[in-house]
């Protein structure tokens, strides 16, 4: 690489900094007004005296770890089961491709741009129905589902780059397509698979419709805890914006952690 | 029966004698500063029957109305306890979806419930909610701005009076603002004021034979009169300015005058709440060329849908959430300014809330006269002050309350609005089956 | 059946594979998790059904259908649906090329001022509307107003004079560190002899960027317009949050009208016919946006 002149520079690490420091303004900002006293923080300014007072009213009136608890069991659970799903489909959409494999994805992807709203009557008749409402099972459900086409799809885009020859090579030994997938397949892609995982927990995570409306109390996510902070009575910037701050901040520190591993898997397949 | 089945059975009798007994009770309701009161206070209701245990679903009221709604209306079962209006009360309990509030405890004293408001979750002379706390609509006003002004409030503000006074209050540069009204689109919001403005204009929603009326030059005058204050006199973001947003304003001291529900009033004189408390006054509702029609009645209550599972439970809770033992425990928690106003008679009483609250006595008169169902300039066929009491209302209202938004923005004239909110209500009510 | 002969990649060689065990189950889902609510939908579609008055029933043949598209709303919300979607898209894929041609760049700290600028990736999308409804753009309280005040300007009342814009300001801001995260691997991924050589042919940086890094970029732009077009078309949660499909129907998309439909008036009947158009609109564009990138992928 040519070395830059120093100017230029300069102005790269300006530009770059300043894009970062305006994408993540808001959440700045969301943090200081956190620390605020709720008279202090409907004053846009930045001199004030920091104090945790909101962040003690709002885990006093919610149950945080509770919310946090199934936000956490809900994502998982609806990610494992997705993946387990999608793998095997996957697998044969890309070493087995048959004429149908190109609109069966399609027709996957296409289930994804239905709105929620429009089903919901129908979906909650049939939670009622089945007893699913307002549990882990029924949330669990409703996630795989949601998610399982984008998974298919990524795992499709990774599992393609795998050569053939070294699937062949196995199933030459004798390895049945259990065996083929499991000790081959996913160990060569596993940076993928993982980089599809972490999307699927995020989107499930952040996921705001069908959490508040097939959830009250038992089964309720992080979601909820916002919608009971969201426009409440008097002066509330400094206990809405903690309450975003916890919400937030789990998912936010485990992105960040691991992005790397995220951008790796994208490296691997459909970006490539 | 084998010896493994006997064990069984004994150990699930064994195991299941205690939770035979104890029930769970799940309780949606807003997230409004006396609900959130009740949600802490309600340790000592635990306490107290510890055969319950209480779960909490505290929801922004438009997402939580959307939530009971369907749960009661697909028999779904997941409420215990819910909080609703005096909108929905009447027209639920019709359907039969609410437990009727019989056999009360005998220290309930339901007559010491103010006769309006009782009446108001009452069908057939029968209760099917208990009122947590009611409330008429006032003028709230600064007394310190209104004097440096040289300006007096009358004992009964017209409105071409306070607008008057809002051209003179307006001090944009300092953020100090005239008039702040709801502008926030919603059937509970925006609509619930304008509704009543519409109604001392001398319109109304519907004619005989449910006749669509709005686009009439009674709303033309109403809208007129709204939108103009606003535009001059209001904050701005006024569409974005719900009840508790304008609460904020106005106990900022961003509002000059502010006309909205009198349950304002507790936390605008509440000096841990407001920094305006010792320059706040009040007086009546302004009236406009029509005087004496419907006033604005609202109630939040506790209600007990039919599929509940555990009504006696329920019952025991929603008994003691609206008791008035409760006020009294919520005065000794948090001072008398502070308890849950509008339904009893002994709060009123109670010479500590009279000394605590100097609104006390206007504001039980105001909701004892209310009369949501007087009449209107012209005759119609329908009950409700500051909303229309037909389950249709929430889409309608929302809807026109969107095209009363758009006005305020400019984005329609006041024609056109009148003109696409009259022709959407007619195709609600058509769809619906109207006249019925 | 192929042979021996057929050049590799080829499908399947040697034995007959059953396919079948392995995608049955994702099939199988998604099949009753689209069909039993499309079943349902349709048939509610047919049917006069208000959750709040069960005394309104029986059959409704096309009226619900008619009763959509007569609803002057509806079109305002096909054309806010698409603009809302059209400018997202150009606004994210400019935005991510050009955030991650500079973030390749190396300057100091760049990798913490990389995660701060894919942060707002992870926020949840109540929670991105709630922060720039309250304390970005609420003229009073909001940051912008401030400055804007401090400037000796009037504060913007974003939600009532540019309502669709503020909302596409939003969900760029979401979607943006989407774009970067994505095409900034694939920037990464370039061959830098090739840039190298074309710098001593003489090419100034719009050349290289236009003949080079753009036509290399395409197949991850191909990947971020997908999946972003599969979520923007059913955003619900900043327009509920901030402006309530309002002023008017300023913003209200064809998601959000269902709601209103749907949820404010519990017309089940009406709510279904829209959510029948929404599936075949889903359909239209999954055919013609979705297999013109789909081709681009190699599927």
């Amino acid at each position: 690489m040519v070395k830059q002149s120093l100017p230029k520079r300069i102005g790269i690490a300006v530009l770059g900094w300043g894009a970062a420091f305006v994408l993540f303004f808001p959440l700045l900002w969301m943090l200081l007004t956190s620390l605020k006293s709720e008279p202090e923080a409907v004053n846009p300014s930045l001199t004030f005296t920091p104090t945790l007072q909101s962040y003690g009213e709002v885990l006093a009136r919610a149950d945080y770890l509770s919310f946090a608890l199934n936000s956490v069991v809900i994502s998982v659970g609806g990610t494992i089961l997705a993946l387990a799903l999608a793998i095997p489909a996957a697998y044969v959409m890309a070493f087995h491709p048959t004429k149908r494999t190109r609109s069966t994805l399609l027709w996957m992807l296409s289930t994804k741009m239905l709105p929620s709203v429009g089903v919901l009557v129908p979906i909650y008749l049939v939670f009622r129905t089945l007893g699913l409402l307002d549990t882990w099972t029924g949330l669990i459900v409703v996630y795989t589902l949601m998610n399982l086409p984008i998974v298919v799809w990524m795992l499709f885009t990774f599992f393609k780059e795998v050569p053939h020859d070294i699937l062949e090579a196995g199933r030459m030994d004798g390895a049945r397509t259990g065996a083929e997938v499991w000790y081959l397949l996913l160990p060569l892609t596993l940076p993928g698979v993982a980089s599809t995982g972490l999307l699927s927990l995020i989107l499930c995570w952040n996921e705001a419709f069908w959490s508040l409306n097939l959830t009250s109390s038992a089964a309720a996510p992080l979601t909820a805890f916002i919608a009971s902070f969201s426009s409440p009575q008097g002066l509330f910037f400094a206990k809405l914006s903690a309450a975003s701050t916890v919400a937030v901040a789990p998912i936010l520190v485990f992105g960040w952690l691991s992005q790397r591993q995220l951008v790796r898997g994208l490296t691997f397949g459909a970006v490539k | 029966m084998t010896r493994t089945q006997t064990l069984l059975l004994a150990a699930s009798l064994l195991a299941g004698t205690p939770a035979l007994a104890e029930s769970t009770l799940t309780i949606a309701t807003v997230n409004n500063g006396d609900m959130v009161v009740m949600q802490k206070l309600s340790s000592a209701f635990e306490k107290a029957h510890p055969d319950i245990k209480l779960r909490w679903v505290v929801l922004e009221e438009n997402v939580l109305r959307q939530r009971v709604t369907t749960d009661i209306a697909t028999r779904a079962g997941q409420f215990d306890v819910l909080t609703i209006g005096n909108y929905e009360v009447p027209i639920w309990a019709k359907q039969n979806w609410l437990e009727p509030m019989d056999g009360l405890p005998a220290d309930y004293d339901a007559n010491d419930l103010l006769k309006t408001v009782r009446e108001g979750v009452s069908r057939d002379g029968k209760l099917y909610a208990l009122p947590f706390y009611g409330e008429s609509a006032m003028t709230y006003y600064r007394k310190d701005l209104f004097d440096k002004a040289g300006l007096t409030m009358p004992e009964a503000p017209t409105y071409d009076e306070i607008k008057g006074f809002a051209a003179k209050l307006t001090d944009k540069a300092n953020q100090t603002y005239g008039l702040c009204l709801r502008g926030k689109p919603g059937w509970g919001e925006n609509m619930a004021y304008v509704t009543t403005l519409v109604d001392t204009f001398g319109g109304q929603w519907f004619g005989e034979g449910w006749k669509t009326t709005i686009d009439t030059p009674e709303w033309k005058n109403a809208l007129t009169y709204y939108t103009d204050v606003l535009k001059n006199y209001g904050p701005p973001g006024a569409t974005s300015n719900g009840f508790n947003e304008n609460l904020a304003l106005f106990a900022s001291g961003r509002c000059a005058m502010w006309i909205d529900s009198t349950v304002a009033a507790g936390l605008l004189y509440d000096p841990k709440q407001s920094q305006v408390a010792d320059k706040v006054a009040f007086a009546p509702m302004p009236v406009g060329s029509f005087k004496g029609g419907p006033t604005w009645l609202w109630s939040w209550d506790l209600g007990i849908p039919a599929s509940s599972k555990q009504k006696d439970a329920a019952k025991t809770f929603v008994a003691w959430a609206t008791s008035k033992a409760y006020v009294e425990m919520v005065a000794k928690e948090n001072g008398w300014v502070a308890v849950p106003p509008g339904t009893r008679q002994s709060t009123y009483t109670s010479p500590d809330y009279q000394k605590a609250a100097p609104f006390a006595g206007f504001v039980l008169k105001a909701i004892d006269s209310a009369n949501p169902n007087g009449q209107t300039k012209n005759p119609r066929p329908y009950t409700g002050a500051q909303f229309v009491a037909i389950p249709e209302f929430q889409g309608i209202g929302t809807q026109v309350g969107q095209t009363v938004a758009a006005t305020l923005t400019g984005q329609q004239t006041i024609d056109a609005a009148l003109k696409a909110a009259q022709s959407a209500t007619e195709r609600t009510m058509r769809q619906a089956g109207y006249p019925k | 059946m192929s042979t021996l002969t057929t050049p590799a990649p080829a499908p399947a060689k040697g034995r007959r594979f059953n396919g079948l065990p392995f995608l049955g189950p994702s099939v199988t889902v998604l099949l009753i998790w689209m069909i039993v609510p499309l079943v349902m939908t349709v048939w509610f579609s047919l049917q006069r059904y208000n959750l709040l008055d069960p005394t309104v029933t029986g059959f409704a043949g096309i009226d619900n259908y008619e009763f959509l598209v007569t609803d002057p709303d509806f079109w305002a919300s096909l054309t806010n649906t698409l603009l809302l979607v059209g400018s997202v898209l150009v606004i994210t894929v400019v935005g991510g090329t050009l955030l991650a041609v500079l973030f390749d760049q190396p300057f100091p700290g760049r990798n913490v001022a990389r995660l701060f600028a894919i942060a707002p990736f992870f926020v949840m999308p109540t929670v991105a509307a709630l922060i720039w409804k309250n304390l970005m753009m609420h003229p009073i309280y909001g940051v912008f107003g401030a400055v804007a005040r401090a400037l000796g300007l009037p504060a913007i009342d974003w939600f009532a004079e540019y309502p669709l814009l503020s909302v596409i300001l939003i969900v760029s801001w979401e979607w943006l560190p989407f774009a970067l995260l994505i095409l900034l691997t694939a920037v990464q991924s370039l061959d830098r002899e090739q840039l190298e050589a074309a710098r001593m042919d003489g090419a100034g940086a719009l050349a290289q960027f236009f003949y080079i890094v753009l036509p290399h970029l395409s197949r991850a732009i191909s990947v971020v317009v997908m999946i972003e077009t599969i979520f923007l078309l059913t955003v619900f949660a900043e327009i509920y949050v901030t402006t309530a499909g309002g002023p008017g129907n300023a913003t209200t998309n064809l998601a959000f009208l269902i709601y209103a439909r749907a949820l404010l008036q519990y017309d089940v009947g009406g709510a279904s016919a829209g959510g029948v158009v929404a599936i075949v609109l889903a359909n239209i564009v999954a055919f013609f946006l979705v297999r013109t990138i789909a081709r681009r992928l190699e599927v």
